[in-house]
């Protein structure tokens, strides 16, 4: 059995492993790196729970070999929030009830975040196109779909009004 | 699941890539996006001994135009096709395609190129690309071969391509004076492939009768297929409820569906007539807005 040396960021941290050729992405996510917030789902690249970003476009991680990724950067769920402050996306999920269960949440997080860092005020039949890619067997995608809602207005919210740092840079 | 072990390696150019793929010949297989070969590999359909990720070679992305094509490279994703030729309206065809394959993670790292040497008999690239009559250009290391998208396409994920062959670049004719395309599909459920899917392109002459039309049929056969017998029924026509039912018939008459999970072979004939009417509605009233 022969391994490749890869290198590849995760989450801004740069990371290395020896691997087989045939080891999944989302394998060495999980099982090499500990970071067990992207889920496996189905594994044959339909339900999505396995979504990550990999040069910040999103991809199902079981359908990707991590020498594929090799000297890509990988973001995941655990990547998202800002040290205690809930990313957007993750605080809206918990106020509108966006989960019962919570399997498909990770990958339904990362999809909205790349389908809102291409259209950052989606309607509800552009946001569910954009997650249909991510299966929820437990609630229906109501709730899932004000999640995005609510993320979407306050991201759009925040993107117009300067952060307090940049406002003194720019005076 | 787990994939069966193969080598894989990564070559940074399309020299180095046909030289490695001759060398292990009849076991090495193309890496692209993946989101055909990966699920095939994990369900050890496909165990092929060496990989080879196309991924560095250079040339093989984007889309361009000459005077006579729009050219395609075979690693562009799907999702870079949507975003080009959605844009003004230029491409109505390749985006609706486009759009509707997959979803959107199928469409950020699945290629054409990949879609159409997977070949399955359900894919709608390869209904638009006969439809359109492109060619299909592959390198190997004794030169370059262009084949027609109505010869490429053999079988049940067979195409013409040799095993020393990369394909390189997809060639679609630029769109005559007063021409139009349009793709229709029905499909179970969001992200699911076709149970049957027409792409149609129509050209009119100066009378208002039809010139030229192409009529490409997925979903309904071992493989995509020239539904040749709708494209007589509409050469020389006048565009009509009346002629595009004709034409829709004889599409479904020439399909060879079976009966599976996505319905018995009555139903997949009805839907390929029915798709090919409905692509022609759009196709023809796209060629009239034209001129």
């Amino acid at each position: 059995m022969t391994t490749q040396h890869i290198t590849l960021t995760v989450n801004g941290e740069v990371r290395e492993a020896d691997v087989e050729p045939r080891l999944l992405l989302v394998h060495l996510i999980r099982d090499v790196f500990g970071l067990t917030g992207t889920h496996i789902g189905c594994d044959t690249s339909h339900c999505g729970a396995c979504t990550v970003h990999v040069n910040g476009i999103s991809a199902k991680a079981c359908t990707m070999l991590a020498v594929q990724a090799d000297g890509a950067a990988i973001k995941t769920i655990e990547g998202m929030a800002d040290g205690a402050t809930l990313h957007p996306l993750q605080q809206g999920f918990w106020d509108q009830h966006g989960l019962q269960c919570g399997f498909c949440t990770p990958g339904m997080i990362m999809q909205a975040a790349s389908l809102l860092a291409e259209n950052p005020d989606p309607s509800e039949a552009e946001i569910r196109v954009g997650i249909s890619g991510n299966l929820c067997r437990c609630t229906g995608y109501v709730n899932i779909v004000k999640a995005i809602q609510q993320a979407a207005g306050e991201m759009r919210a925040a993107a117009e009004v300067p952060a307090p740092e940049a406002a003194a840079a720019a005076s | 699941m787990i994939p069966p072990q193969f080598d894989y390696v990564r070559p940074s150019t399309l020299d180095d890539a046909l030289r490695i793929l001759t060398e292990r010949e009849g076991e090495a297989k193309l890496l692209a996006g993946g989101y055909s070969l990966i699920p095939l590999l994990k369900l050890r359909l496909a165990q092929p001994g060496l990989l080879i990720d196309l991924r560095d070679v250079g040339g093989l992305d984007g889309i361009r135009e000459t005077d006579d094509w729009l050219v395609i490279g075979a690693r562009t994703t799907h999702a870079a096709i949507e975003a080009v030729s959605s844009k003004g309206d230029r491409f109505p065809l390749l985006a609706e395609v486009a759009a509707g394959i997959g979803d959107p993670q199928v469409r950020n790292w699945g290629t054409i190129g990949g879609s159409i040497a997977h070949a399955d008999p359900a894919s709608d690239w390869p209904a638009a690309l006969i439809a359109l009559r492109a060619d299909i250009a592959c390198r190997s290391a004794g030169g370059e071969r262009v084949i027609n998208a109505r010869e490429f396409f053999l079988d049940t994920f067979q195409t013409a391509l040799e095993p020393t062959e990369v394909l390189i670049e997809i060639r679609i004719p630029r769109r005559p004076r007063r021409a139009g395309a349009a793709y229709e599909k029905i499909e179970r459920k969001a992200t699911d492939f076709s149970t049957a899917g027409s792409a149609v392109m129509v050209q009119l002459a100066d009378d208002g009768s039809i010139s030229k039309a192409g009529v490409g049929v997925t979903g309904v056969a071992e493989m995509p297929f020239a539904a040749t017998d709708a494209e007589a029924a509409l050469i020389g026509q006048r565009p009509s409820e009346d002629t595009f039912r004709v034409a829709g018939a004889a599409a479904g008459a020439q399909s060879r569906p079976v009966s599976d999970v996505r319905g018995p072979i009555k139903y997949k004939r009805a839907m390929a007539a029915e798709m090919t009417v409905r692509a022609l509605r759009r196709a023809t009233s796209r060629a009239m807005a034209y001129g």
